[in-house]
């Protein structure tokens, strides 16, 4: 127990201690909130209407899908995990703990949107707030279960960007965050719906702010979790403690298993 | 009572085609400070990453006080230390938090008092990417010791390190051999493995090539004993003196220099030449072979 609140502790240090995590973390999404909260509702009025969990989802994917595979990735080329490894410190806890510590990150980031979106930038409040936190949450574990799986399997650093931009960019543009899902063209929104924040938004849409959704939004909140389930098992089941250990466990293509519930989704 | 700490019996590992350590054995005693020697890519790296349980062997038996480092991880962490060559921690740890942080991992009270005893009492809050490579190395050492294990591993230990702070680093390994713990030192600082291993094994290709103390290493080898001799009225450089067991002699300065085979013989008869000549000696210097001289000739002769 010492050793996994010495561990948590520093990990979440780590978050506001490393200037690019720091960065990651607070003030590029919330730099990016700033402004949307500030230009985007002018530009576009209707903007008002989704602020709120759009701006959400936003901040959760900065820490997480952008901020946190990078770090895994620098720390087993400097051979830190070859330090733990040898040191008893489990793979389960070197997957784990950023995983909760950044989701943490993402949570006060979210936090901060929610209770600032509706006074300060006049966004639209919804009609029932425990979803919000109940959607932020798991939305925050997804992302963050994904950010370690990306974390975990890429090779080094520019597969570490490509494979957060394969995430972040299609969700910025088709997954409901800047033009609602219901807008698009129907092609892509069956695109959108392997997308985590596709489901994301949808779930807050539907759960708490009552509005009609593409998707059943129950079923968008079981998508996050089952995929939530699966990419923190895999990031655990396919850690690898070193690039130049030949023996890990499983090939990384096997990550692809965590398209597997939005596939069903899409199907259903 | 069995004083064998470490055993090694014909340990093997490969990399596909490639052979990095073939049937190699050698045991390490409680206490005893055992040098790996070699040049790159010789199976150190691979010898010591086996036993540290971070690689499986492929043939052999590793054994550390009656546990398999590749089947049981779990009980090995707590028999072993290591100080890596790499850094091995997060650049944004503090000394203290890493101390803590270690220690919990193994159960044990933090061990501050290493950090004051390594010279880092004023680093404590300091993020390990701020310190400098000797004190790196010094909290590397640290870490690896503050469970206090039976069994040390120090790669490269000294790497980087001023004087003063590789002299503090060789004595509290010579104090950590004095509580009982046995250290496996994996160098290419020649002089340093001389001066701490009791025993030494020199890898070649994957095999040991030479193993035994360093003296006893260095006594077999064809290298010569140079006798270093300054007298007042320099007879020895005016007369091309017959010395048993010279091979060949030079003139360094104010001294006759001489390559001896036999080097109590030769030092006896130059001892009755400067006599029997009427000068008096001023300096006499007998240097053995190094460990580093044996060292390369071994691996140049390979």
């Amino acid at each position: 127990m010492t050793a996994f609140v010495q561990h948590f502790t520093f990990e979440f240090k780590t978050g506001l201690r490393n200037s690019t995590l720091l960065f990651m973390n607070y003030l590029f999404p919330l730099g990016v909130y700033a402004v949307m909260g500030l230009v985007m509702t002018q530009v576009n009025p209707f903007f008002s209407d989704s602020l709120l969990p759009a701006m959400i989802i936003f901040v959760i994917l900065g820490s997480t899908i952008l901020g946190l595979p990078s770090p895994l990735v620098e720390a087993r080329e400097a051979g830190v995990y070859r330090n733990f490894k040898i040191n008893g410190v489990p793979a389960a806890s070197i997957v784990a703990i950023p995983v909760l510590t950044t989701t943490f990150h993402a949570l006060i980031a979210a936090g901060i949107v929610a209770l600032t979106a509706v006074p300060v930038f006049d966004g639209v409040a919804p009609n029932r707030w425990w979803p919000v936190a109940g959607i932020a949450v798991l939305t925050a574990f997804t992302c963050s279960a994904l950010g370690a799986l990306i974390g975990v399997v890429a090779a080094n650093n520019r597969a570490t960007t490509l494979l957060s931009q394969l995430i972040f960019l299609p969700s910025m543009l088709i997954g409901g965050l800047m033009v609602p899902l219901n807008m698009l063209p129907e092609a892509v929104q069956r695109f959108a719906g392997l997308l985590p924040t596709a489901h994301a938004m949808q779930a807050f849409e539907g759960l708490a702010y009552g509005r009609a959704t593409t998707f059943a939004p129950t079923v968008s909140l079981l998508i996050l979790l089952t995929s939530s389930l699966l990419a923190f098992g895999m990031a655990i089941y396919l850690f690898n403690w070193d690039s130049r250990n030949q023996t890990r466990r499983g090939h990384p293509l096997m990550a692809l298993v965590v398209l597997v519930p939005y596939l069903v989704g899409m199907v259903l | 009572m069995n004083d064998t700490v470490i055993q090694v019996r014909d340990f093997r590992k490969t990399y596909g085609e490639t052979v990095a350590v073939d049937g190699i054995s050698f045991e390490v005693q409680r206490g005893e400070i055992f040098g790996l020697l070699g040049p790159n890519g010789a199976g150190k790296t691979s010898t010591l990453e086996c036993l540290e349980g971070l690689r499986r062997a492929d043939g052999g038996t590793l054994d550390i006080l009656g546990v398999d480092p590749t089947r049981q991880a779990r009980k090995l962490r707590n028999l072993i230390g290591v100080q890596l060559q790499t850094s091995g921690l997060p650049a944004n740890m503090q000394v203290n938090e890493a101390i803590r942080f270690f220690c919990a991992y193994h159960d044990v009270a933090p061990r501050y008092d290493l950090v004051e005893r390594l010279g880092l009492k004023d680093k404590q809050r300091s993020q390990y990417g701020q310190l400098s490579t000797g004190q790196q190395r010094r909290l590397a050492l640290a870490l690896a010791v503050a469970h206090k294990p039976p069994v040390v591993f120090l790669d490269e230990p000294t790497a980087g390190l001023d004087v003063e702070s590789r002299a503090e680093l060789h004595a509290l390994v010579q104090e950590l051999k004095a509580a009982g713990t046995s250290i496996i030192l994996a160098t290419h600082d020649m002089a340093e493995a001389e001066k701490m291993s009791d025993r030494v094994a020199i890898l070649l290709h994957g095999k040991i090539v030479a193993t035994g103390t360093p003296r006893e290493i260095t006594a077999t080898g064809a290298g010569f004993t140079k006798i270093s001799v300054r007298t007042e009225q320099s007879v020895l450089h005016q007369n091309g003196a017959a010395i048993p067991g010279v091979s060949r002699h030079l003139l360094e300065e104010d001294y006759a220099v001489y390559f001896s085979t036999d080097p109590g013989t030769s030092v006896t008869a130059l001892l009755q030449y400067v006599n029997a000549h009427g000068d008096t000696l001023i300096d006499l210097r007998v240097e053995r072979p190094t460990l580093e001289e044996r060292f390369l000739e071994i691996t140049g002769r390979q």
